[in-house]
């Protein structure tokens, strides 16, 4: 086995997948970080995982794409103005 | 602290209440004045930008759509009374927020239901849940231990447009919707409203570490519903 390889083995494809958010989120340790990314610059399967991990957050990001109803909008809007009117 | 005149209750876990405070920006103090003076139009833009927001955020602790938009009326009606005595110390986002969750708190509380972070609360306690079935990982291979058993699953060659469909939107929606309330909480405003960590921590006065606990046991889930849905087409 060869230095690269051994470095991968460091981490396994179990316990990266239940450290892909502080991955995100960028909250790693400096020695985490490097385990980390030496496994995915090998691991294409994990990569795949990671990919689904974003894909599933775009599809939640999805979500909010909605716009208020008109006739909600003018409901609130003549709130404001009873407001307005104090 | 994001509770500024945010009614009566107060913060959950005040205690662990991040230090992080996110003052009112220029932009928002601007529409603040717009508001103040009456500009219906400055109203509109702010109803545009936050209602179906709030009405999703509220929607998790009440028990119907009916009272979650009673809430969000509400809300606004709130907003507008307490418009004058905003002091601008956190963002106008955050205030309104606040409102909101506080009302719909009470609200879900009077209807019994169970309520996020209502009582003390140790993300650790759901550690062991783990992201990915373990039968999905070979403890014994000699070379690998740990690695995959197979390759996961490809969703497909143009997952991107996949994502717009509204059958997945709904397979998303339902995920989401069956999460324990504290995950739901945090993933439904890191990653369906695109908050971020610090706006998320501050007003629901949890830690940093807690939750990203949660964003992961809510995200790996979500992603694990996903990907049976992409393994029945």
């Amino acid at each position: 086995m060869n230095e690269m390889e051994a470095n991968l083995n460091d981490m396994s494809c179990k316990e990266l997948v239940e450290l892909v958010t502080d991955y995100l989120e960028a909250a790693l340790s400096a020695a985490d970080r490097h385990r980390f990314d030496l496994h995915i610059a090998k691991c294409d399967w994990c990569k795949l995982y990671i990919d689904q991990i974003r894909l599933t957050i775009k599809a939640a990001g999805k979500l909010s794409e909605e716009s208020i109803p008109k006739d909600v909008q003018n409901e609130l809007l003549s709130v404001f103005r009873d407001w307005k009117k104090g | 602290m994001a509770t500024e005149g945010a009614g009566d209750a107060a913060p959950p876990n005040a205690a662990k209440m991040p230090a992080v405070a996110f003052k009112t920006s220029a932009e928002e103090l601007e529409l603040l004045a717009a508001l103040r003076g009456g500009d219906e139009s400055a109203f509109a833009r702010l109803v545009a930008t936050h209602h179906c927001s709030l009405l999703r955020v509220s929607r998790m602790y009440v028990s119907s759509p009916a009272v979650s938009e009673e809430v969000v009326q509400e809300t606004w009606l709130g907003v507008l009374k307490g418009l004058d005595k905003f002091e601008g110390r956190c963002s106008l986002k955050t205030w309104i927020f606040q409102i909101l969750i506080n009302r719909a708190r009470t609200r879900g509380e009077q209807e019994g239901r169970m309520i996020p972070f209502s009582v003390a609360f140790e993300a650790h306690s759901d550690l062991g849940e783990p992201a990915v079935d373990p039968n999905q990982f070979n403890e014994n291979d000699p070379e690998w231990p740990g690695g995959w058993v197979s390759q996961p699953r490809d969703w497909g060659r143009n997952p991107e447009q996949t994502l717009l469909s509204q059958e997945l939107r709904s397979v998303v929606e339902s995920a989401i919707e069956c999460l324990p309330p504290n995950q739901k909480e945090v993933i439904t405003l890191r990653d369906v409203q695109g908050w971020t960590s610090g706006e998320v921590c501050n007003i629901l006065g949890v830690t940093e570490t807690n939750q990203r606990v949660l964003l992961h046991r809510a995200r790996s889930k979500v992603r694990q519903i996903l990907d049976q849905y992409f393994g029945s087409k």
